[in-house]
């Protein structure tokens, strides 16, 4: 059934995103379990926030914004190094490379599963981070809209750092300190939408910009990253 | 024919010989701008309304500061010539730039700390320009680090050239979030096109300094770039000549 499937594909250009795609969620679906850690992770570091620094909401509404994006972009940052590693590993990265369709939808394919894994659930678990830590009214609908398109934004821009450290052993940490300075523009206005809403201020400026950047991000991410895998790979 | 001297320029023994007479020049130069920009800075321009003489430390923080920021962009090029052209040169100028950048970015902040405990009243502000200027030292640090991290010669210079491309692409970006997130520090007051709003007998010792930190980071990377090529090349016959001659002129 499979066999006569792949007969009848025509190879265009888009067929390798699908296959790719289907291939990874297959394998996301498979390994359910992993799914939960950087959901785990997230509200246990958010659950460090009140013990480390005050419990009292007062202080707490005024950090939360802050919080929570940092730890979400935490989270995003620590699952990055799995985006291509147990491809790479197994050999299946390589085959993908000499494969005659572009690498950019195969890479556009495997950023797009990371962040239904990874940061989908993070946006949609922040409104229960933000009642941890008396988040105000107003901030809910920003927080997840900006959630939305950030971690977009950074799945996209960490898939450059996870290319470039695919085939090193300990790259883990080196992907942190590679791709977190690419990060701050998505953090500031990200998080300036919160506080703005919060403030009672429109959002439409941090809206705009979040956008642009999953624009450019989307457009230009995957080609960075589809060459440095080249790179890697090579090495 | 007209091309022949970009090609040359893609051989590391010609860049060494060729680069041997500049260095007494340019080292002399760096010197003789430096001393008479330090001098004429520390010792003869005007005192300051506001503050005092603790305003002199602009004279080594705004040159280190347009060295840092020019050095990352030497160093995305080179990093850019050696992707396209597939040369060996650019990568080791990329290399030798990537300490020489960070170094001055940290020189730059030190001394903007020290600027800004008695004008601020404080050592460290988070404002747009001191943040920018940390996350470029982050940038230089992944660039360096990285480079650490391959054992393929050939792989950590393609990656690193990749990752100082996706930085030049965001600096501008990260430049203007911050700004946009944070202004305190005041706004650019040297322009080149009308008036600068800083009084020319103030402005003329920066520029003297500002064109010695500019031979002073010339010196250093050629020298940089000098010892990796003797570092990288070290198994052909010229460089072998060369220590050969080095060790018969110290006996």
């Amino acid at each position: 059934m499979q066999a006569e499937q792949a007969a009848r594909s025509n190879g265009g250009t888009f067929s390798m995103f699908w296959a790719t795609l289907r291939r990874d969620l297959t394998l996301a679906i498979r390994h359910r379990g992993e799914m939960a850690n950087p959901l785990v992770f997230f509200l246990i570091a958010i659950t460090m926030v009140p013990l480390g620094i005050s419990p009292e909401s007062g202080v707490l509404a005024s950090i939360a914004p802050g919080m929570i994006w940092v730890m979400a972009l935490l989270a995003t940052l620590l699952s990055l190094d799995g985006l291509f590693r147990s491809d790479f590993e197994d050999g299946s990265l390589e085959q993908m490379l000499i494969s005659p369709q572009p690498l950019y939808f195969t890479v556009l394919a495997k950023i797009l599963v990371h962040w239904l894994v990874t940061g989908l659930p993070v946006t949609l678990m922040a409104p229960l981070l933000g009642v941890m830590l008396a988040l105000p009214q107003a901030g809910y609908f920003p927080l997840c809209i900006s959630l939305l398109l950030g971690t977009a934004c950074m799945s996209l821009i960490g898939a450059i750092g996870a290319a470039l450290t695919v085939a090193l052993r300990k790259g883990g940490l080196l992907l942190s300190l590679i791709v977190m300075p690419l990060y701050v523009p998505v953090l500031i206005f990200g998080t300036s939408a919160v506080q703005n809403a919060v403030a009672g201020v429109a959002i439409n400026t941090q809206l705009a910009v979040l956008g642009a950047f999953l624009a450019i991000a989307i457009v230009l991410a995957p080609l960075a990253a589809a060459g440095a895998l080249r790179i890697a790979n090579n090495g | 024919m007209a091309w022949q001297w970009f090609h040359r320029l893609g051989s590391p023994r010609w860049f060494y010989e060729k680069t041997q007479p500049w260095l007494a020049w340019l080292a002399l130069l760096t010197l003789v701008l430096l001393v008479v920009g330090s001098t004429w800075a520390l010792g003869f321009a005007p005192v300051e309304a506001k503050q005092g003489n603790s305003y002199r430390i602009i004279y080594i923080h705004v040159p280190a500061s347009f060295l840092a920021l020019a050095g990352y962009y030497i160093m995305a090029v080179s990093g850019a010539v050696g992707l396209i052209w597939k040369m060996k040169l650019p990568y080791m100028v990329m290399k030798s730039a990537a300490p020489i950048g960070a170094a001055l970015t940290f020189v730059a902040l030190i001394t903007g700390s020290i600027w800004g405990k008695p004008t601020w009243g404080t050592w460290w502000e988070w404002d747009a320009r001191i943040t920018s200027m940390l996350l470029l030292l982050f940038l230089y640090l992944g660039i360096i680090a990285l480079q650490q991290a391959f054992h393929s010669r050939d792989t950590a210079d393609k990656a690193s050239a990749i990752l100082a491309l996706v930085g030049t692409v965001n600096i501008p970006i990260i430049y203007k979030s911050v700004d946009w997130w944070y202004t305190l520090h005041q706004p650019a007051t040297l322009k080149f096109i009308g008036e600068s709003a800083i009084h020319s007998s103030m402005l003329y010792p920066l520029l003297v300094m500002i064109a010695g930190f500019y031979c002073f980071y010339a010196l250093a990377l050629l020298l940089y770039t000098r010892a990796e090529i003797l570092r990288r090349e070290h198994r052909t016959q010229w460089v072998a000549d060369l220590v050969g001659k080095f060790a018969k002129g110290v006996q």
